[in-house]
């Protein structure tokens, strides 16, 4: 296929769509589409059950959370991280090798604090168990929010059987929009990492007949750790 | 394109109501998709106002369809990435297989996309001796099988498990033969296991697109299992195909979208994975494909703007419609004849294939208004099966007796007075001919009623007789 003949489908195509629509080509957009693109604003209508205060927000981000079969450990600073994941892999009789994200938020915990054999890096089919940061949580639907980047590789949320997630309770907020917010603030409006994941309890699949499996090809398990990191400030 | 067979749309409903297998998977639709909805739409006291949002959404976006695909292509391009626009399923084709000849690819991962069963791309590119493997669980059995989805977002909806069990043996070579796969979590187990190999061997990994974003140049893919991710993530080229109206403005319109989409699907508040895919890996990631390329297909839509099937453009593929249909309850996907089945099918596909392919399809349809009242887009269904309806008697393509009755009908129905005599006489004969019994075993003419069931027959007085009898006894009364 020549450069000259994909450049003629987008004009038909355009051109089509214009006529379509009623439009001459070369028209300018509108400003109720420019405005749209250039401040995004939060939806009018989003869920009641979101917006409320925010300790009743990490409520019921773990309320919605466990729901969706994902398993929630609370604990009240950084430093008990590390204890709280071994526990955790213990309790589920879980190898004790982790393999974590190079970020500060999970890389600078004090692992020698466990017997858990820590290494950092991208997931490969040799690692069971992986621990990341999280850039927020969700409440409306306990979904975790995860962004890639040179310090948070993709494929630990995805490739092994367990992913534990760390959460701060600063980082709950109400609504999916609350959180493209606060990336545009971080990135810049229009900025994306590479990839932006929502994830909302484990993998699962009702492909065979519609009985739900967890564990398809995603991890098999989620455990989030969320940090309260708001009582340690006061 | 992928062939159809709704031309044979009658033959292949008689076909599905005997076969037994499938009249058992279909019964698990009412127990499953049909109260998990209504369960997650229980918990949402907002719902009604959501689907008012995304469907206006959606129009804001299809009235202004040429200025969001710039927007959107501009920030494809700006992030690294490439955009196709492809007018029909032959031109998407070539661009895909182009992709993969020029990086010398092998292997191509699939993550579930109605757009490629649309395109029919997996012959396409197994023809360029390329290997192609599903990766969402249902698609792969239907893979095996040789068959294709019969449900858009349940492609193996109709297998049952020890079918499954078939396939895997016949293809996972090389593992003990004595092994059990009786449990749905023994299939899963070894699916997982044999798709680990395809996704860290992948060249090129496909996916389809619920939503691309203008405002960022994203493309967005919502899955359970976690398969699209790993194909997008671990292959070396990321290609996502989209049809045109699958672009919203913003992030914000798309979340709004996303709150009506899981539920009216699944049932589920939200799906396990939703992604934002923009460009390729990044200098400083770690991981992610080296290129990233979105394929941006018409195959008839631009047609459609500006139509009365306009609003079809609304449609998120949840699969509501279908879910319950008593039609597709009835007789499954694959009777459809191709891509698309349920009502949605119904519509969309004569305006993809033509009316002269897919013109049974909108008949296939009760009136009975579920699909619409169940569409999170707000999509007047029957009102669109109706526009077909007219469109393929206005092209003559009915049948020549139903059109010759039709006909006559409407000779005696618009003179009154003829029409009264004549169906006086009509009911006369036809409560004789019951014998008193009140219905009719054999009718001439009408053997297609009294071939499966009897005629009832009428009580000898038309509705007007009986209606005038009725009003005079009334002011007798009086």
């Amino acid at each position: 296929m020549s450069t000259a003949s994909k450049v003629t489908s987008r004009d038909a195509i355009l051109g089509r769509i214009r006529k379509s629509l009623g439009r001459a080509t070369g028209e300018t957009a509108p400003s109720s589409v420019t405005e749209r693109l250039a401040s995004p604003k939060a939806n009018p209508v989003v869920p009641k059950r979101a917006q409320i205060a925010p300790d009743q927000q990490v409520e019921l981000f773990e309320k919605m959370a466990t729901n969706v079969n994902a398993t929630v450990g609370m604990v009240v600073s950084d430093g008990d991280i590390p204890r709280e994941i071994a526990r955790f892999l213990a309790e589920h009789n879980l190898p004790a090798r982790i393999k974590i994200s190079p970020d500060s938020a999970v890389s600078s915990l004090p692992w020698s604090d466990t017997a858990l054999e820590v290494s950092t890096g991208i997931a490969g089919a040799e690692d069971v168990v992986s621990v990341t940061p999280s850039f927020a949580g969700v409440a409306e639907t306990g979904s975790l929010m995860l962004r890639s980047g040179a310090d948070t590789p993709y494929t630990l949320n995805m490739l092994p059987d367990t992913h534990i997630a760390v959460l701060r309770v600063s980082d709950v907020v109400g609504t999916y929009e609350d959180v493209w917010a606060r990336l545009r603030e971080k990135e810049g409006h229009g900025n994306m990492p590479r990839a932006f994941l929502w994830v909302t309890g484990p993998s699962r699949t009702g492909d065979i007949e519609q009985t739900i499996q967890l564990g398809a090809h995603g991890p098999r398990r989620l455990h989030i750790v969320l940090v309260d990191d708001t009582k340690e400030n006061k | 394109m992928n062939v159809s067979t709704s031309p044979k749309f009658k033959e292949n409903v008689h076909d599905a109501l005997r076969d037994e297998s499938l009249q058992r998977a279909l019964g698990r639709l009412k127990s499953g998709f049909q109260v998990n909805r209504a369960n997650a739409i229980s918990k949402m006291p907002e719902f009604e106002a959501l689907r008012d949002q995304a469907r206006d959404i959606k129009n804001h976006t299809l009235e202004n369809l040429d200025h969001y695909l710039l927007k959107f292509e501009e920030n494809v391009k700006a992030n690294g990435g490439h955009v196709h626009w492809c007018a029909d399923a032959a031109e998407a084709r070539e661009v895909v297989a182009k992709i993969c000849r020029d990086k010398d690819a092998k292997s191509v991962l699939k993550g579930k996309s109605m757009i490629s069963e649309e395109i029919g791309l997996n012959d396409f590119l197994e023809k360029q001796d390329l290997k192609v493997v599903e990766t969402d669980l249902g698609e792969y059995i239907i893979q095996l099988r040789h068959e294709p989805p019969s449900h858009i977002i349940a492609p193996a909806i109709h297998v049952h498990k020890e079918q499954v069990a078939e396939s895997f043996r016949e293809t996972h070579k090389g593992r003990d033969p004595n092994r059990s796969l009786v449990e749905p979590r023994e299939l899963l187990d070894e699916a997982r296991d044999v798709m680990r190999e395809h996704f860290f061997a992948a060249d090129v990994g496909i996916t389809g697109a619920n939503f691309l974003i203008a405002e960022t140049g994203s493309s967005v893919i919502v899955t359970n299992e976690g398969n699209g991710d790993l194909t997008q993530t671990l292959s070396r080229v990321h290609i996502a195909i989209a049809s045109l109206e699958k672009v919203v403005p913003t992030l914000e319109d798309a979340s709004s979208i996303l709150r009506v989409l899981a539920r009216s699907a699944t049932g589920q508040e939200m799906s396990s994975y939703t992604t934002f895919s923009t460009g390729p890996r990044r200098s400083d990631d770690l991981d992610g494909p080296e290129e990233y390329h979105v394929i941006l297909l018409d195959n008839g839509r631009s047609n459609m703007l500006g139509t009365e099937f306009q609003d079809m453009l609304r449609c998120i593929r949840c699969a509501a419609c279908m879910n319950h249909c008593p039609v597709y309850g009835a007789v499954g996907g694959h009777a459809y004849g191709w891509v698309y089945p349920g009502p949605m099918g119904s519509v969309l596909s004569p305006s993809l294939i033509g009316v002269d392919e897919a013109g049974h399809l909108p008949n296939a349809s009760t009136f009975c208004g579920k699909c619409e009242e169940v569409c999170p887009m707000r999509i007047p269904l029957p009102k669109m099966m109706r526009h077909w309806r007219e469109r393929e008697f206005e092209k003559h393509l009915s049948p020549a007796s139903f059109r010759y009755g039709i006909k006559t009908w409407a000779f005696f129905a618009s003179k009154p007075k003829l029409y009264r005599t004549v169906t006086g006489i009509a009911s006369k004969v036809l409560s004789k001919m019951s014998r008193g019994k009140g219905r009719i075993a054999k009718l001439p003419l009408a053997g297609g009623w009294t071939d499966m069931r009897d005629f009832p027959a009428p009580e000898g007085k038309t509705f007007k007789q009986l209606w005038a009898e009725k009003q005079s006894g009334k002011g007798g009364s009086k």
